[in-house]
């Protein structure tokens, strides 16, 4: 005997640190069992040894069971099944009324308990190691528990959706995160334009694919790619990617191959989701809805207030107004005899009656190049007191058309349409 | 034929020191999570921690000794990653076993020697991490000849300059 020991000696401690380590891997691994919970690999063994015993007395069992209430004992079967028939007519007229309760439902759901998630708070990491295998497509980052990350937050750069926060260590303060790309992480997803949602998972050759999408709908290369928001960890709407391969996948889905919108191979800094808030989404108002015409109108010249003017003053003359609107300082408040309160020049953007062609007119104005200071900006006209568009001209000291004689005329194409 | 074969009393067995012991396989972890950060495809097709593994089981010649060296790197290989730990540990502990079980019967000091052996033992290893994932811890694995062959080759070609560099801080018994 001990010279059989000894013999191999060798090969039994390389069974023995063998068998260790299968065994410490049978406790780590866990499978998904029947009621959908994890189970430990060590324990399905366990019950794997027992359970064909277990298996052989409940067959012998149910098959006595079966013999005797199937050949035998038949007494009122043909009354019994007359009674399910009617049962399975009434079932299926409830059936389609439960189906249009369940889709109204949904429709009710949609419009009243409908939130959405933002992003409202988060903290900037830097990648510091990876997990040295292709088989294992994590990274460390120099942030952990002591930075407020948590398990399954998650990680984003400017581009898009990098990964989720795997674990989170106390001392160092580091945390591992586990890329979109490895096989066992999976993203809630759905496609921009056709709104398809499915499910993004990695490979094991660390490319990046989108499951669950239906191989009888239609998905064009390029399109982008968001997150869906239904695996409670990404926020809806963050880009994940662009379509760039549709093919024939397994079981009636699509294989849809993605390229994930952050660069995953050369990663630097993220950014750790660390709070987020959820809103209830609001239907937009369409009673403040913005017009074109109002944004092209906030862009031209306004017409400053009109001042109170005393009745009893002793009323002056056209050349006493243009001086004084000629020597107002910049950003003071030049007299506007002759325009009436609130009007403002976006409210009439075609060219005034009384505009020249050089482009004395405020629609000009709107040009960026066309803009100078008070001090350049000499009053071309004298008897703006009776016209009160040229008032407006002169009053409003970014607009030089005199400054620039070779400006364009007056543009029109600024006109709202 | 680079390899010789000789009797157990010719194969010279050396030892290291515990700075070099602990050391190497430490720095061979620290650049295998490091260097795929700026270089992403060096994960794809070197493993330094088992070019390590080899190197120490051959030179010192001790199937025991090989194999908790192997068992040891692996492990430690497995804890940087998230998959379940022993994959490596297992796959290493076989590579080891069987390099300085190879050790003790063949001569291989020479660069041809040690580019097969090298190669052979990284097809191996690929071997047994690929069962151990798929049959036991349900990976999705896809095994490639043509990625596993050129892996093969890179790391048999950096094993080369990588024992050789070692070899200095070998001591004779």
């Amino acid at each position: 005997m001990e010279s059989v020991l000894g013999r191999y000696r060798n090969l039994i401690i390389l069974a023995g640190v063998l068998f260790l380590q299968v065994i410490g891997l049978a406790v780590q691994v866990k499978r998904i069992g029947n009621e959908e919970k994890d189970t430990r690999l060590i324990r399905i063994w366990a019950v794997g040894a027992v359970a064909p015993f277990e298996r052989a007395v409940v067959w012998v069992q149910n098959s006595a069971s079966g013999v005797w209430h199937n050949y035998f004992y038949l007494r009122g079967v043909r009354a019994e099944n007359r009674q399910l028939k009617e049962q399975i007519e009434q079932m299926r007229l409830e059936q389609v009324r439960l189906t249009e309760d369940a889709a109204q439902a949904r429709r009710l759901q949609n419009l009243l308990a409908f939130k959405e998630q933002f992003v409202s708070k988060t903290v900037a990491a830097q990648v510091i190691g990876s997990g040295g295998s292709d088989l294992s497509r994590i990274i460390y980052i120099d942030k952990g528990e002591q930075d407020g990350l948590k398990r399954d937050m998650a990680v984003i750069t400017a581009d898009g959706v990098v990964g989720k926060v795997l674990q989170v260590f106390k001392t160092p303060s580091v945390s591992q995160v586990l890329l979109i790309s490895d096989q066992s992480s999976g993203v809630g997803a759905i496609l921009e334009k056709s709104r398809l949602q499915g499910v993004l998972r990695g490979t094991a050759n660390g490319e990046v694919v989108l499951e669950r999408v239906m191989s009888d709908e239609q998905v064009q290369t390029g399109e982008t790619v968001l997150t869906s928001g239904g695996d409670q960890i990404f926020p809806k709407g963050l880009p994940v990617g662009t379509v760039t391969k549709v093919g024939t996948g397994k079981d009636l889905f699509l294989s849809i191959k993605i390229k994930p919108a952050a660069n995953l191979s050369k990663l630097e800094e993220v950014l750790v989701l660390v709070e987020k808030q959820e809103r209830q989404a609001v239907a937009e108002d369409k009673g403040t809805r913005v017009r074109a015409a109002d944004i092209l109108a906030q862009r031209l010249p306004s017409v400053p207030d009109k001042p109170v003017v005393d009745p009893n003053a002793k009323p002056a003359n056209g050349q006493e107004a243009a001086g004084s609107a000629t020597n107002a300082k910049p950003g003071t408040k030049p007299p506007a005899s002759g325009v009436s309160p609130g009007t403002k020049a976006a409210t009439s953007p075609t060219r005034p009656p009384g505009a020249t062609a050089s482009g004395s007119v405020p629609v000009t104005s709107a040009k960026p190049k066309m803009t100078t200071t008070a001090a350049s900006a000499p009053a071309v006209k004298t008897d703006g007191a009776a016209d009160p568009e040229a008032s407006i001209t002169e009053q409003k000291p970014p607009v030089a058309p005199a400054a620039e004689p070779n400006s364009q005329p007056p543009a029109d194409d600024n006109s709202p349409h | 034929m680079p390899i010789t074969y000789t009797s157990g009393e010719q194969v010279e067995v050396y030892r290291f020191s515990i700075p070099v012991t602990i050391g190497v396989p430490l720095l061979a972890l620290f650049l295998q999570a490091f260097i795929p950060l700026r270089f992403p495809r060096f994960a794809v097709y070197v493993d330094l921690p088992l070019l390590v593994t080899i190197f120490f089981a051959i030179s010192r010649r001790s199937p025991i000794a090989g194999l908790f060296t192997g068992a040891v790197i692996g492990l430690a290989q497995d804890m940087l990653g998230h998959n379940p730990i022993g994959i490596y540990g297992i796959a290493k502990t076989v590579v080891g076993y069987g390099a300085s079980s190879l050790g003790v019967k063949l001569d291989v000091e020479n660069a041809g020697a040690r580019l097969l052996v090298t190669l052979a033992f990284y097809l191996l290893h690929s071997a047994v991490y690929f069962t151990i994932a798929r049959g036991l811890v349900n990976m999705t694995q896809q095994w490639s000849w043509g990625h596993g062959i050129l892996a093969a080759l890179v790391n048999g070609v950096l094993g080369v300059f990588l024992y050789f560099l070692l070899d200095r801080f070998k001591q004779r018994t």
